[in-house]
């Protein structure tokens, strides 16, 4: 138990937001894994493709899963800059969680253009209804990640985040690294074992 | 002194800081590439597909297991900070887990038995 979490004035002893962001977090496990589990349940059902052996490619998914991957390391360094009061390495390591976060985005947006091209729209087959839904919702979180960050960043550089207000960014980080979990179950379940 | 003004502070005696951050950002960063290592090894063909083809969902899965876990322990604080949120993190990923596991199965019995295949 930390000393941080024992000294505060609440019922529990917890601090209220982070009590919030995990209840939120735990709910969360259960709206992906109904999508998770979707997709697995109509994986190899369809009767006409195409199919995720013909349309996922695994190499630029793969630089998408280091950045994230990346920006989690990132943005527990700007938590542990803020936390120390260390302005320029919170501002530095934010500043490349969010450039990460944004690459991944684009990335997604990317990937999606490309097979809408390529004949996989959502409603094609079950196949594009339960990717483009999954992967959709998970991109949707990953850009709200982008823009909570963003918003903290802006008053980070404003100077209004002291070290005392950390907490801010602690909440948004818990999110981030939720997003970036998540991503490592569907990096595997949906790219790798795509066959 | 102020609750939140002790946090920068408790930090400051973490055990965890940046030089364990980098080396858990190493090892997630290694565990990808055996991750998509063992994909590729079991779609070349040959001996590496016999042998690694059969155990590949497996390993992945494993695989997938260890970064979630080093992430959440680490990264999400959850291995120093206060037991209650593990507790609530992992009551919802057993939750989603029977959810998954229930779901597959009795979804894949509907649409196996509608397809006349029990």
């Amino acid at each position: 138990m930390t000393a941080h979490a024992m000294e505060m004035h609440t019922a529990t002893g917890l601090d209220n937001r982070k009590v919030a962001i995990w209840t939120f977090i735990a709910s969360e496990c259960l709206f992906f894994a109904s999508l998770i589990s979707t997709y697995l349940v109509y994986k190899g059902r369809d009767t006409a493709g195409p199919t995720p052996s013909e349309m996922l490619q695994i190499p630029l998914v793969t630089i998408g899963t280091a950045l994230l991957l990346f920006s989690s390391l990132f943005v527990v360094l700007a938590l542990n800059g803020a936390q120390r009061g260390n302005r320029k390495a919170l501002i530095g390591w934010l500043g490349a969680t969010l450039v990460c976060g944004i690459f991944f985005v684009a990335m997604q947006v990317y990937e999606f253009q490309h097979f809408v091209h390529e004949g996989l729209k959502l409603q094609t087959n079950l196949f594009g209804s339960s990717f483009y839904t999954l992967t959709g919702f998970h991109g949707t979180h990953v850009t709200i990640g982008v823009i909570w960050l963003a918003s903290i960043f802006w008053t980070a550089l404003r100077g209004n985040l002291p070290k005392e207000k950390a907490m801010n960014l602690e909440i948004a980080a818990l999110y981030w690294h939720f997003v970036d979990v998540v991503w490592i179950v569907i990096f595997p379940v949906v790219y790798l074992m795509k066959d | 002194m102020d609750a939140h003004a002790t946090h920068g502070a408790e930090a400051a005696h973490d055990h965890s800081g940046p030089a364990t951050y980098f080396k858990i950002g190493v090892v997630l960063f290694v565990l990808t590439g055996l991750e998509v290592g063992a994909y590729e090894l079991a779609h070349r063909g040959g001996t590496a597909e016999q042998v690694l083809g059969p155990v590949v969902v497996p390993v992945l899965l494993i695989l997938s297991a260890l970064k979630f876990a080093l992430v959440a322990g680490y990264y999400m604080h959850l291995k120093n900070d206060h037991r209650a949120f593990t507790g609530l993190f992992v009551s919802g990923l057993i939750i989603a887990t029977v959810v998954i596991v229930t779901l597959m199965l009795l979804m894949s019995y509907h649409l196996n038995y509608n397809q006349g295949l029990v």
